[in-house]
């Protein structure tokens, strides 16, 4: 006797039919006609009202028809589920807004000189094509250069007392660290205005600017690597352990090269979260139109500045010269988070 | 003959730590208290600046509506220093944003947990978290060339039939640069954090009451106000606290939308009034002497406000998260 295996096919017999989809789509489709029909007889008029009254008509109709199907808790749900989904919808148009204008009102300044000339021999009021942001350029990579240097192995060696030591401080120390990161920048701005422009001999440049952002990418990072470290399987460290390593060098050699790829992405996240800061830079670089690459001295120049400066002058030009700023702010804080996402999927997936 | 070897002495055993190992828990413990220094110092130095603001003007800083500072011809300067107008201004702008961002975003949190399949549920998260990402700057430039002239007609709207209700009448038929559109501004600055603090709680809620409830026959909404929202509502409450502290604090955004004007005003559609933070930005630029002092000490309240907000909201989303474990 011979018995044919017969391929077993996986069904999803509660997936809906396209005869059970269809009525739904015939519906939304009437709504939307009715919606029309009731704009142009009534008043109403303009976005507003075909999207309310689409939203109405959609939800009572579709959740009418599954009252007469399955009763009144599915109509209740569907209700809820049309909620849901426009208040999704309501979320997410936003980021398409500010991406679509940003990039279409950006890409008209865009030009080569840009990154070759500063703001020194021109104005704000001037045409695009004179002048450039190359000093808020080099002004900005020397703000987040020294903010890595002063906020990273803080960051990371506080996540590493909150996650290997576990003093008796810990629970306090990370109860810090979230109230830290609440600090409002204007706030971390006036601080180092308050404390080291105002009492010691640094005065607005570069550095004080990175002072700043410091205290805002610290809990960033910290969190971020806590989160990170604390993904390292506990057997690695055992095994550091049992073969007589001490603390330290189960750290050093095991923890930390474990996790290094979520190092990198705290990091990343860290200087995407500070990129854009304007607030505590209006107090502590100064915000110089000249190409300065000394950091320690002078005033210095920044994207966000120079962003900020442009759309406070208020004219065509100068607001052209925002659009094209933020634009490029925009495309390194875009970088840096695909950077990190895909950092930590790699991370995700190794383990 | 072979020579006899000594055994080798027994190791001695201690749990005392090496050296290696001070010298690493030492540097470690001590870096992990500089964040509690930090913090420390950001308050005592900004206190330690407006304490002649807080003892010339005392309590009155926080309850006065006026800041100037009138030189007389004789040379004679008197300050009057008062934050009270731009209290009252922070509160109404962050009770905007929350009313309008806080339930979009407990729906949006629901829509991702709940609703989505898992595929574009990661795009979607990922967008929520760039959108937190976002410059605040980037905020506060579209607000006013893209959100503003939309708002500007729903506020005209408001004011046409709800100005019966006290906050939305206004003074004048002046709607542009207003609270109520700066709210909306906050209200997309914090949807991000209000989001992802909801759907890491909703993430939480026991999978065995959730199979339970689908066991019964609960539709899915039914399973939501039954299970989730029981168990979560507090960690959202928590949420739109975080939410409410990035109000409180925002600067940037709100002074590029607002007409920050010193002056309380109730009127959420009238297009004048402030928050703390902006009026920093606002009289920053001419401040001298006396009035930096002030503004420091102006900075001090914010700072204290927040991390108050920011410490109660952070204790109740631990609390949520720790007992759905």
């Amino acid at each position: 006797m011979t018995t044919t295996a017969t391929p077993v096919v996986p069904q999803k017999p509660w997936q809906a039919t396209p005869k059970e989809i269809a009525p739904t789509i015939l519906l939304l489709i009437v709504s939307l006609l009715a919606s029309v029909v009731i704009v142009a007889m009534t008043p109403m008029k303009g976005k507003l009202a075909y999207a309310f009254l689409f939203f109405v008509i959609g939800t009572t109709s579709l959740s009418i028809r599954k009252w007469r199907i399955r009763g009144r808790a599915a109509a209740a749900d569907a209700i809820v589920s049309s909620i849901a989904l426009t208040g999704a919808a309501l979320v997410f148009t936003p980021v398409i807004s500010i991406l679509a204008t940003t990039i279409s009102h950006g890409v008209k300044g865009l030009h080569w000189s840009l990154f070759t000339q500063s703001m020194f021999s021109a104005s704000y009021q001037d045409p695009i094509s004179a002048g450039g942001l190359l000093h808020a350029l080099v002004g900005t990579l020397y703000l987040i250069l020294i903010s890595i240097i002063l906020s990273v192995p803080m960051g990371i060696l506080t996540a590493l007392y909150l996650t290997e030591i576990k003093g008796p401080g810990a629970n306090f120390i990370q109860f810090i660290v979230q109230a830290m990161s609440g600090v409002p920048s204007v706030v971390a701005g006036l601080f180092i205005f308050a404390s080291i422009i105002v009492t010691t001999p640094i005065k607005a440049s570069g550095i004080a600017g990175a002072f700043a952002l410091s205290i805002l990418m610290i809990p960033t990072v910290t969190r971020t690597a806590q989160e990170v470290l604390l993904l390292v399987p506990n057997d690695l460290r055992e095994a550091g352990q049992a073969l007589g390593a001490t603390q330290w060098k189960t750290v050093a050699t095991i923890v930390v090269p474990a996790a290094r790829n979520g190092l990198i992405t705290a990091t990343i996240l860290g200087v995407a979260r500070i990129a854009g800061e304007t607030a505590p830079l209006l107090f502590t670089i100064g915000g110089s139109d000249k190409l300065n690459w000394n950091p320690f001295k002078d005033y210095q120049g920044a994207l966000p500045f120079y962003v900020w400066k442009g759309l406070m002058m208020g004219t065509p030009e100068s607001v052209q010269r925002a659009w094209t700023g933020i634009l490029i702010l925009l495309i390194l804080v875009l970088v840096l988070f695909v950077a990190a996402r895909t950092l930590g999927g790699r991370r995700m997936k190794s383990k | 003959m072979a020579e006899k070897v000594a055994p080798p002495s027994p190791r001695e055993i201690t749990t005392k730590p090496r050296v290696s190992d001070r010298v690493f828990r030492g540097t470690v413990t001590g870096v992990g208290m500089l964040s509690l220094l930090i913090l420390t110092l950001i308050g005592l130095f900004l206190a330690l600046r407006g304490f002649q603001t807080f003892k010339s003007e005392g309590f009155h800083f926080l309850t006065g509506y006026k800041w100037e500072s009138v030189t007389s011809d004789s040379g004679q300067v008197t300050n009057t220093f008062g934050v009270g107008a731009m209290l009252i201004g922070t509160i109404l702008i962050a009770s905007v944003a929350l009313v309008v961002g806080v339930p979009l975003s407990v729906l949006c949190a629901l829509f991702l947990s709940f609703y989505v399949p898992d595929r574009l549920k990661k795009l979607l998260v990922s967008v929520v978290d760039l959108m937190a990402a976002f410059p605040s700057i980037l905020y506060g430039l579209w607000g006013y060339f893209v959100l503003m002239p939309m708002a500007e007609y729903w506020a005209k709207l408001l004011y046409k039939y709800l100005r019966w209700i006290p906050i939305f009448d206004a003074p004048q038929p002046f709607f542009e640069r207003s609270p109520f559109i700066a709210g909306l501004v906050l209200a997309i600055m914090i949807i991000p954090i209000v989001t992802s603090v909801s759907r890491e709680i909703f993430a939480q809620t026991p999978l065995d009451r959730v199979q339970a409830a689908y066991a019964l026959g609960a539709t899915r909404w039914a399973m939501i106000k039954t299970v989730v929202l029981p168990f979560g509502s507090s960690g959202v409450v928590g949420g739109a606290m975080l939410g409410l502290g990035r109000a409180f604090g925002e600067t940037v955004a709100v002074f590029t939308v607002l007409n920050v004007v010193f002056k309380a005003n109730f009127h959420i559609l009238y297009g004048a009034g402030g928050n703390v933070a902006s009026m920093i930005i606002l009289k920053w630029g001419e401040a001298v002497g006396d009035e930096t002092k002030a503004l420091l000490a102006a900075g001090f309240v914010l700072f204290v406000l927040t991390l108050l907000i920011n410490l109660a909201a952070n204790s109740i989303v631990k609390r949520t998260l720790k007992s759905g474990k």
